[in-house]
């Protein structure tokens, strides 16, 4: 059981242009700023927005070929979405919408409310059947959107934003739900969501989309442990730099050369967590191998620490105490040095 | 809140408006000779008009239903070279006066008219001057209003509900019946209101189309104005008739037009 799709198509301002593949087992997050595409790329896998090229195969059935011209539309695609603030039919009870998918796909009204029941039974909202959905709180809602999703047993499940449209206070108990639900889904999963957070909770695997593009796949841990683009980066909180490793050093594109103990050769990331890049008023003269002059750029507090950005020649944040920040004077337009050891450097293939 | 002071002037212009409205409606009730109101309402005449617009008026917008609707779906989903011409058409008689719009339906349907005179010859079948003629001079003038009322339903209803019922199976005519219409309800419901309403009203197209035939195509309206030369005090009573008709059409329709949620 597997998903297959290549996806180009543009959109207003957006140029998608990505391969993803799901595997059975896995729960795949597509995380990716505000924009990026992820909402299209899970509406293209859906038949919802045509491509202009590329391909959706699911279970080895080709779903759509630009090439073949196969196209086979929404309602016939074994697939379940779950919207972004749900679109349950207000119109209709609880039950009727959860009922919905089963009658659709050709199930008799009494084998449709027999199965409508059951789900609800299965997400705790048996005794909500006759309610209309503007009556329940929001996760209640989610419960029943993935009840409707599911009901008419689909091969793929698509979540986009699950959790988006609820507020905080009940954000962590419904990803936990969901969390239990998506294990017990047979087929494959595959959630949109901006939010790292809970890409992290929910999936094993995460797809990193941005401007249209794939930029990074791998578990949580390998993700975040070795960033591939700013954005994941800035998520992770940690400096990453590109350049061209030289035994010793990484050259990087703007003309700098920091020293990085690990760098051998070829096209390289290079990161450096803020933890471990010092600031000084004068020159240090140490053991750190990169030292260079800048201008603090902005000062923030964050969870006790305070982030503080320099500009120079190479321009990193570096994270010290409030009091060091007292000591050293440190405002926006300071010029501080800073420094860190070549060993501080982590770098991997880019 | 703080009730904002009213300009004297505004006040006096907006009493006179007013006065306007209400004056009429007072004059109606109480010049109305309550006494014979059971015998006017009796009368055959009279209980043949009423019965002959009910059913003209309901036709008329049994008519608006089925093809106007379609008509309101491809104004709102279609694009198409000459839709907002096609647009102005279908609504022209909105504005254009009644009498000119049943000219030019005699001159279509009538017995030598576009159509008319081809319906006469191939199967000795006219529209004019018939029930069915009546019910065709009000669906011509009273449509309109379904259309506009239903195709500004369709615009501004939120489409994703469509998208998630094809997500879930749902074929073109099950997401049109099981969610698009029943989504649009309310303005299904004021559409068809506003529409039947203007068609009982109806008068200038109907006497022009349709004639005036006791029975046959002599509606209320009609007949009220037939009254007035021959028995006013009948001529009120039916007006009253059609006045309560129009309450109660405002009522029905009061969350649409007063705002009270």
């Amino acid at each position: 059981m597997s998903l297959e799709a290549a996806v180009r198509l543009t959109l207003g301002s957006l140029a998608l242009d990505m391969e993803l593949r799901l595997d059975e087992g896995e729960v795949v997050a597509m995380l990716g700023p505000n924009g990026a595409g992820k909402t299209t790329m899970l509406r293209a896998i859906a038949g919802l927005v045509p491509l202009s090229a590329g391909g959706v195969t699911l279970d080895g059935r080709v779903l759509e070929d630009t090439g073949a011209g196969v196209y086979v539309p929404t309602e016939e695609r074994p697939i379940g979405v779950v919207f972004q603030d749900y679109l349950l039919f207000p119109h209709l009870s609880v039950l009727d919408n959860v009922a919905f998918g089963v009658r659709a796909r050709g199930g008799s009204a009494a084998v449709a409310r027999e199965k409508a029941a059951a789900w609800l039974e299965r997400v705790g909202l048996a005794a909500y059947a006759g309610s209309k959905p503007q009556t329940l709180s929001g996760g209640q809602r989610q419960r029943v959107a993935l009840a409707r999703a599911l009901a008419p047993d689909p091969r793929l499940l698509l979540l986009d934003e699950p959790l988006a449209a609820l507020d905080v206070t009940t954000r962590a108990e419904v990803r936990r739900d969901l969390k239990r639900h998506l294990a017990s889904f047979p087929g494959l999963r595959l959630l949109v969501t901006h939010d790292p957070l809970e890409a992290v909770a929910l999936a094993d695997r995460l797809v990193v989309i941005e401007h249209g593009r794939l930029v990074q796949t791998g578990t949580p841990a390998e993700v975040t442990g070795q960033p591939r683009s700013q954005y994941v980066a800035d998520l992770v909180g940690v400096n990453l730099l590109r350049g061209q490793a030289d035994h010793g050093s990484v050259r990087l594109a703007e003309g700098a050369v920091i020293a990085a103990a690990a760098a051998e050769s070829g096209e390289v990331f290079a990161v450096i967590h803020p933890r471990a890049v010092a600031l000084h008023r004068q020159r240090p003269d140490g053991s750190p191998r990169n030292v260079w002059p800048g201008r603090v750029g902005s000062v923030e507090l964050a969870s006790g620490r305070v982030r503080v950005r320099v500009e120079g020649p190479v321009s990193l944040v570096a994270e010290v105490t409030p009091g060091a920040v007292k000591e050293l004077g440190l405002d926006e337009g300071s010029q501080v040095w800073l420094a860190f050891k070549s060993t501080e450097v982590g770098v991997y293939p880019a | 809140m703080r009730a904002e002071r009213v300009p004297v002037g505004i006040a006096i212009l907006a009493a006179i408006g007013a006065a306007f409205f209400i004056l009429p409606l007072l004059g109606l009730l109480i010049r109305s000779p309550w006494g014979d109101a059971l015998t006017a309402l009796t009368a055959a005449e009279t209980v043949e008009a009423l019965k002959l617009s009910l059913v003209a008026s309901v036709s008329a917008t049994a008519l608006g239903l089925v093809f106007g609707v379609p008509l309101a779906w491809v104004f709102a989903r279609l694009e198409f070279p000459g839709r907002d011409l096609l647009r102005a058409l279908t609504t022209l008689p909105m504005v254009l006066p009644p009498v000119v719009g049943g000219i030019a339906l005699l001159l279509a349907f009538g017995r030598r008219g576009l159509v008319g005179s081809w319906l006469d010859s191939a199967f000795g079948f006219t529209l004019p001057f018939t029930t069915v003629g009546v019910v065709m001079a009000e669906a011509f003038v009273a449509m309109p209003f379904l259309i506009i009322t239903v195709e500004a339903g369709l615009r501004s209803m939120d489409r994703r509900y469509e998208e998630a019922a094809r997500a879930l199976g749902a074929r073109r005519w099950r997401v049109l019946t099981q969610v698009t219409l029943p989504l649009i309800g309310p303005s299904l419901f004021a559409g068809a209101v506003l529409c039947w309403a203007r068609a009982l009203g109806e008068f200038g197209a109907t006497i022009t189309f349709a004639g005036n035939f006791p029975g046959v195509t002599q509606t209320m309206p009609l007949a009220v104005y037939l009254l007035l030369e021959t028995n006013q005090e009948a001529s009120y009573i039916l007006s009253l008739v059609l006045l309560l008709v129009s309450l109660a059409v405002l009522v029905a329709l009061r969350h649409r037009w007063l705002g009270s949620a």
